[in-house]
């Protein structure tokens, strides 16, 4: 019987950690597709965050660093300037990435750096117990937003793909989001086109993808799927941002 | 080997090249500006990368990555900016890589000023970045010692896998000396089959990471830290010491502070008295067996910082009690002189202290 569908090497054999319908793992599933089937995993360096993907470097199949809080893109740039000819990718919250570390990936976008970057946004900070995070909508409720996010006081969430696209050192901008087959499709599609044009050498790439957080959300793993379609897409806008094609 | 001219911050940089360091990632700030300049302008020549990161913690951080991946690699700044750059410090020591952090050290706290100070001997021995982690601090005082002791310091690093800090004053890092580029010592360093450089699916991925959830287990990681640290302490502690043993008074002070209390000695022996000096050359490991020539002749121990006094709490574990211990400071980028430090020692010697 023909086998149509396997584990890929791009992951370790081993089980995640993540809670039950939380889409990090779809996430890791897809870059290691990608790194895969790209044939890069020996080649490939991962920079794991601070969050819920912590232990990320235990399950991609290549060699990982772990950075501290927001500051993947900055061990990143250190690795990458070593050895330019290597893939170099970081895997950020949006807690990590939007929050603590948003000056270290603006400057990596700046420079354009030639890494990838894959930046999970489930609009709250997962790992420390749902607090608010940059990317948390208004009126969502976090555990420090405890009456929903209110714009005097906290300002509007930060669209963060539409911010790094803004700077000519960012190559290839993305949003995308996992909530449904097609869209996961999709997805694999943009990572794979943010891998590529690192290997061709073009600049720093980020793909966003929108993600679920049941557990800090409060709701079941079905019910996050829709709030995710319902409530995100509408404020962050699936599509490609810029990419080369776009640029000239 | 030819001796030539240079200012204390080129020198550092001079250093560096010699000794292999191909990668500094560094961010602005005086008194040590002329390290990444020399730096910004050298590397490039031969087939290394300068990088101006946009802050200090960014930086450290590219240090970090540039470790990971098996890089010499080395970055430098000055006391608020070292302050910064503690947090990857700390992982850096945790995750047991190699690299080479200078400090040229300004008066504080807070933006404080740029004059020479040695206010941040508890900041470079202490840590400031979390957890039970040391690193080597080397308080070189001339700029022939800064030289030779950066050239070691990307061995030493190597050698334990640990980070390694450089401190001078703003005096090191302005003034200009004759220096001479010696080889350092041979050392053990073991091949860098832990850095993250692609497996080339020959070999289990490499993980540098400092996070341990189990308990145990990060007990059982500090615990093997500590004995790495010890092995260091044994190995690596250096320190001058003159005339200790026939001493009336022992003076201690290290970087260019030793040198005005070199001088203030002189005077004193010039009148007949005798006066011996410690001067640590590491402030960690603190050279506790430099106190053990100490006699029962000596009426007393002075240090002498610039600051209000932190190495002093060194040198008062050191002295364990036996003798009174004293202190004489200037701080906030003042100089002691010569004469305000003989006239401390003269009334150690007569016993008003
Ligand atoms: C310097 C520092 N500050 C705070 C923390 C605590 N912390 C751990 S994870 C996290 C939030 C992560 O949220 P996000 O990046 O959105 O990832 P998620 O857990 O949602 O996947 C925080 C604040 C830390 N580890 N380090
Ligand atoms: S807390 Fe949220 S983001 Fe973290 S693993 Fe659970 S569901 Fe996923």
């Amino acid at each position: 019987m023909a086998k149509v569908f396997e584990r890929t090497n791009g992951l370790v054999d081993i089980p995640t950690h993540y809670c039950p319908g939380c889409t990090h793992g779809i996430i890791h599933r897809l870059v290691g597709e990608v790194l895969e089937e790209l044939d890069v995993l020996g080649e490939t360096i991962g920079v794991a965050p601070v969050g819920c993907s912590v232990f990320a470097y235990n399950y991609f199949n290549c060699d990982m660093h772990e950075a501290a809080h927001g500051r993947a893109p900055a061990v990143a740039t250190g690795i990458k300037r070593v050895h330019p000819d290597k893939v170099v990718f970081t895997y950020q919250g949006d807690g990590d990435l939007a929050s603590i570390g948003a000056a270290e990936i603006i400057h990596a976008a700046a420079r354009g750096e030639k890494i990838t970057t894959i930046f999970v946004n489930n609009a709250i900070y997962g790992m420390t117990g749902g607090q608010m995070a940059p990317t948390t909508l208004v009126g969502q409720k976090a555990t420090t937003s405890p009456f929903g996010r209110d714009v005097s006081h906290a300002g509007m969430p930060i669209k963060v793909s539409e911010m790094l696209a803004t700077l000519d050192g960012a190559k290839f901008v993305e949003r995308v989001s996992v909530h449904n087959a097609k869209e996961v499709r999709k997805a694999k599609k943009a990572i794979k086109k943010a891998f590529e044009l690192q290997l061709s050498g073009e600049g720093f790439g980020i793909v966003e993808v929108l993600s679920t957080c049941p557990t800090n959300w409060g709701v079941t793993p079905v019910e996050a799927l829709s709030w995710l379609e319902e409530n995100m897409i509408p404020y962050y806008p699936l599509g490609n941002i810029f990419s080369p094609k776009e640029a000239k | 080997m030819t001796k030539v001219l240079m200012k204390g911050n080129e020198a550092i940089g001079a250093a560096a090249i010699k000794a292999g360091c191909n990668y500094f990632f560094g961010y602005p700030i005086t008194p040590q500006n002329e390290l990444p300049e020399y730096m910004a302008r050298e590397l490039p020549g031969v087939g290394g990368v300068f990088l101006q990161a946009e802050s200090e913690v960014a930086a450290i951080n590219m240090v970090y990555g540039a470790a990971g991946a098996g890089a010499r690699v080395m970055t430098s700044s000055s006391s608020p900016g070292i302050a910064l750059k503690q947090e990857g410090i700390s992982y850096i020591a945790g995750a047991e890589l190699p690299c080479v952090i200078v400090n040229i050290v300004r008066g504080g706290p807070g933006l404080g000023g740029i004059q020479p100070a040695q206010s941040d001997y508890y900041q470079s021995t202490r840590g400031g970045g979390n957890g039970d982690y040391r690193h080597l601090v080397y308080a070189p005082a001339t700029i022939q010692e800064t030289v030779d002791l950066v050239m070691e310091a990307f061995d030493v690093a190597e050698q334990y896998r640990n980070p390694v800090m450089v401190i001078g004053d703003g005096m090191i890092g302005q003034m200009m000396e004759p220096v001479e580029f010696k080889e350092p010592k041979k050392r053990p360093i073991a091949p860098k089959t832990w850095a993250t450089d692609g497996t080339k699916g020959k070999r289990k991925p490499n993980i540098i990471n400092s996070l341990f959830i189990d308990p145990q287990e990060l007990e059982d990681h500090v615990l093997r830290l500590e004995k790495k640290y010890d092995e260091i302490k044994k190995n690596e502690t250096r320190y001058e010491n003159y005339n200790v043993s026939d001493a009336d008074v022992v003076v201690v002070a290290y970087g260019t502070t030793s040198r005005i209390v070199k001088n203030a000695i002189a005077k004193c022996e010039e009148e007949g008295m005798k006066v011996g000096l410690i001067r640590p050359i590491t402030l960690w490991p603190f050279p506790d067996n430099a106190f053990e020539e100490i006699t029962d002749k000596t009426k007393g121990v002075l240090t002498v910082e610039m600051s209000t006094g932190q190495m002093i709490d060194d040198v008062k574990i050191a002295v364990n009690g036996k003798k009174p211990v004293h202190f004489y400071g200037r701080t906030g980028g003042m100089v002691p002189t010569p004469d305000a430090i003989v006239e401390e020692i003269k009334k150690i010697a007569r016993g008003e202290k």
